[in-house]
């Protein structure tokens, strides 16, 4: 049940009246057809109830904002019982909500294995990936909120430009000078690199990190820990050069790189792909004092 | 208008790669999807990228093997152009990066896979698709390809011709999905389909929710036929209460299949004395719904996947990924227990009918990856084999959409001299329902030049749109519900002809419900309401034409198993089934498959493994 329901119930009434024709008969019926629905309306409300106070159910209080719907400009939380099952994800409870109770409920989300990135979200005050976030873990009632420190689009949905812009900022693909001879030949990678690497590689795009960072808050133009962990998968890449290295160095040591991270660890600990982000900004910083001294 | 050369619908992995091979012709491209590439599902593929790339190795085998693993429904030309090309653009995708395991001599590692005659899978971890599809979205940012992200493509822009051999493509009709507006993309000389997967046509699949297969149903509406349907793999291995995917890496690397009685059922069971838990994904499935049905499934329903003698350093190692999904999705630690597993849908051996450079029969309509048949894999695909036919076909179907010359294709689309009717007479209704806004001719259009067949094309979306808004009506979600459900109940591993016939009946009810459909969020900003509207009536289309092709086949081949017809019917079904729309009245009709490769003819054996 949600608070969505005795409105609907409310305009199926209104249409009911609209057709009636007007005899004293009709007038009769019309009045009845009301209590019932008056009745029907009272009914559902009380299982509402019921529901909410039933263990297996669980309460969602979710973020609602449209800026183009009337009623919904206003930013507000909308209450949703969602029967629980076990195993049951946020992901899983906001689709039964949006399904069952009312189709305007907005969300992104794709893949459900925490692979493509697209819902992370807010969820009883920390950043997290609603697929891979179950209910059983969390304190009710379950409060799900749009990422902070992003424009909000429409409900839970952020715009995430720009995020996209700053992975876009630190030339994030593959650079080298040379290539082994023969035209089947791979490059070589010790098992050592590719493992130094692979963490960084993991990252999702999600944007939990940006959000959870209060120094992004801050400052737009921090590149920021997922943009900042692209680079250091680039630069610690074998494969590429030295004198490429040097200039990936220079892009995230700028103004609004490295230097600006605080290490409090918040993109650390919210990212869904455990990748220890704190960690490569930190060596990035020491890679970069180590390229200056050589150039002193 | 947006106006580009080349227009690629879709930014998975076929996608993203046909869009570089274009540009790299020489074209400007812009690549529309529903989605931000990164987010594509080619990123939650695991296991691998099948390519001979040693000595011991030849694209050969790799031939004979998909052949086999076809049942002998692949088309040679394709098959072979798959197989030779797969070792470039395996390396291509190491040189642009791309993290791939690797050996101690520091070469890419490559595993054994189901159906695999040598270790040719190709592997980044258990995550070889995330890393494939972010190392080709990098080079797509390099390169400044133009992405419209979150535009949800509506419809085709083609010509009305009575002959879909006769009609051009000038365009796509998008859908702003952040904002609303509606606009065409004019392609002066291609439009590629690249939109992957129909896993949404069931309940239970590895597929993600926006795998509709929409690029399918836009193409079948607009006159390509649909190619081989009824051949859908499921896959063996993906957690009960969520479908998600756990890899054949698993089996790859030495993983085994324990039924109730703790018996190691492919073997001491015999459906596979050789291979046993490699034995090809049709034949475990079945296997695993037997052991099932015979009362030996653990709680009525799955089997074990145990991996735990592996030893943690080798899990690790090779299929981390794998621990995280059984212990997040499952509440299995694959370390230390064995997994829960049943079979699920995964994948669509047939799609948009196509030719082996991706050319579909209507002039400037290209389609590459899983939505297109071209066909490489037959009545069976082998693990290992979707990830290579992404980044091989979606480089023809790009170059040869930017004007390369690429020669003569062998393999034909549309009525050759040599199609044949099918005289299958359905017990139901099928097609078009003849209401309003699921009307015939979605592809069509009066005039003739470009524009004015993108504007005519233009002004029907706008329509469609603003009917679905303002009317009351039925929410689509209770009837994609139901068509997932008689689908998943029906059309599964198993498949019998009375309940095949229901789920057509069942099918009829949702495709009448739908006529009453509306769309209850007003909004024009993010109206997912109204995208999941739109794709539900693609998943209708997809679900009967799959159903209609699994009733017409009266043969047991490949992934199609059939309880009245137990055999593989070689004299009367080495062909394709073909379904056209022909304007609301779906036909049905069969091509022969090409057996005929460069040096050599695959002549069908008994696949036994």
């Amino acid at each position: 049940m949600s608070t969505q329901i005795p409105k609907q119930t409310e305009e199926s009434s209104e249409t009911d009246a609209e057709t009636e024709p007007a005899s004293k008969g009709d007038e009769r019926r019309a009045e009845k057809r009301r209590r019932a629905a008056e009745r029907r309306e009272q009914r559902q409300a009380e299982e509402a109830e019921k529901a909410a106070a039933d263990e297996s159910t669980v309460e969602l209080k979710v973020f609602r904002y449209d800026p183009q719907v009337e009623g919904k400009q206003e930013p507000r939380f909308d209450t949703f019982h969602v029967p629980f099952t076990k195993g049951m994800t946020v992901l899983d409870a906001l689709m039964y909500a949006r399904d069952t109770y009312d189709s305007s409920l907005t969300f992104r989300h794709s893949c459900r294995q925490a692979v493509c990135g697209s819902d992370a979200m807010f969820v009883n005050g920390g950043q997290k990936l609603a697929c891979k976030t179950q209910i059983s873990d969390l304190e009710e009632p379950v409060r799900v909120e749009p990422l902070p420190h992003a424009e909000v689009t429409k409900d839970l949905v952020v715009d995430m430009e720009h995020f996209y812009d700053q992975m876009e900022a630190v030339e994030p693909y593959f650079q080298t000078n040379e290539y082994p001879d023969g035209e089947l030949e791979e490059q070589r990678q010790d098992r050592e690199n590719r493992e130094k690497i692979k963490m960084s590689t993991r990252c999702i795009w999600c944007g939990a990190c940006m959000s959870s960072c209060n120094i992004a808050a801050g400052d737009n133009e921090y590149l920021g820990p997922a943009a900042i962990n692209k680079a250091y998968r680039f630069a610690m890449d074998e494969r590429e050069g030295e004198d490429i290295k040097q200039k990936r160095l220079e892009i995230i040591e700028q103004e609004h790189g490295v230097w600006r991270c605080q290490t409090q660890f918040s993109c650390t600990e919210v990212c869904p792909k455990d990748i220890p982000l704190t960690d490569h900004i930190q060596e990035l910083k020491r890679e970069a004092v180590k390229n200056n001294l050589k150039f002193w | 208008m947006y106006e580009h050369d080349v227009v690629v619908v879709g930014a998975g992995g076929a996608g993203l790669r046909a869009a570089i091979a274009a540009q790299e012709a020489g074209a400007d491209v812009a690549m529309v999807s529903k989605l931000h590439p990164v987010r594509s599902h080619t990123g939650a593929a695991e296991g691998g990228i099948n390519a001979a790339l040693r000595d011991a190795d030849s694209w050969q085998d790799h031939a004979y093997d998909t052949m086999k693993g076809s049942d002998y429904l692949g088309d040679a030309p394709a098959v072979e152009a798959l197989c030779q090309e797969s070792p470039e653009e395996v390396i291509r995708l190491e040189h642009w990066g791309m993290p791939f395991s690797r050996e101690d001599d520091g070469r890419v590692s490559q595993r054994p896979f189901g159906g695999l005659s040598f270790p040719r899978t190709t592997y980044a971890g258990a995550e070889t698709g995330h890393q494939m599809l972010h190392t080709m979205y990098e080079q797509v940012v390099k390169r400044g390809i133009t992405v419209y992200d979150e535009w949800h493509v509506m419809d085709l822009a083609v010509t009305d011709e009575d002959d879909p051999a006769e009609r051009t493509c000038h365009g796509v009709v998008g859908y702003d999905i952040q904002s609303g507006e509606i606009s065409g993309f004019r392609a002066r000389d291609g439009v590629i389909l690249a939109t992957g997967g129909m896993g949404q046509v069931f309940d239970h699949t590895t597929n993600a929710v926006a795998n509709t297969g929409d690029g399918v149903a836009m193409a079948y509406r607009a006159g390509v036929p649909m190619e081989d349907m009824e051949f859908i793999q499921f896959h063996p291995t993906t957690l009960p209460s969520t479908g998600v995917l756990i890899s054949e890496g698993v089996r790859g690397e030495g993983g085994i299949l324990y039924n109730s009685e703790g018996e190691r059922f492919m073997f001491e069971h015999g459906y596979a004395n050789n291979d046993g838990e490699l034995a090809s994904r049709d034949v475990v499935s079945r296997a695993e719904l037997t052991e099932v049905n015979e009362g030996r499934g653990i709680e009525d329903e799955y089997v074990h996947l145990d991996m735990r003698h592996l030893g943690e350093e080798r899990i690790l190692d090779r299929l981390e990924n794998i621990l995280h999904l059984a212990e997040d999705f499952e509440g299995a630690d694959g370390l230390t227990e064995p997994m829960p597993v049943k079979p699920g849908q995964h994948y669509a051996m047939g799609g948009i009918e196509t030719n082996e450079f991706g050319e579909t029969v209507i002039d400037g309509l290209y389609a590459a990856g899983e939505c297109a048949c071209a066909s490489v894999h037959g009545a069976n695909r082998l693990g290992g084999n979707a990830l290579p036919e992404l980044i091989v076909f979606g480089k023809r179907a790009g170059r040869h959409a930017a004007g390369e010359e690429m020669g003569e294709a062998e393999v034909t689309t549309g009525r050759s001299s040599d199609w044949e009717p099918a005289d299958y007479e359905f017990g139901v209704e099928v097609g078009d329902t003849g209401g309003s806004g699921t009307a015939a001719a979605d592809g069509g259009a009066v005039a003739t030049d470009a524009e004015g067949v993108l504007g005519a094309a233009v002004d029907r979306a706008q329509e469609r749109v603003e009917e679905l808004l303002s009317r009351k009506g039925r929410n689509h979600a209770e009837i994609r519900s139901a068509v997932q459900e008689t689908m998943t109940d029906n059309v599964n591993v198993f498949r019998e002809e009375g309940r095949l016939e229901e789920t057509l009946a069942d099918l009829r009810e949702a495709r009448e419900a739908y006529e009453e459909v509306a769309v209850s969020d007003p909004s024009r900003t993010f109206n997912t309401d109204l995208i999941h509207t739109i794709e539900t009536r693609n998943i209708l289309d997809l679900a009967e034409a799959l159903t209609m092709g699994a009733l017409a086949r009266e043969e047991f081949r490949g992934a199609h198993w059939r309880k009245e017809h137990q055999e593989r019917k070689d004299e009367n079904w080495l062909k394709h089934t073909l379904i056209s729309w022909n304007d609301g009245e779906p036909e049905l009709w069969y091509k022969p498959v090409v057996l005929e490769g460069e040096n050599k003819t695959y002549e069908p054996k008994s696949r036994s493994y």
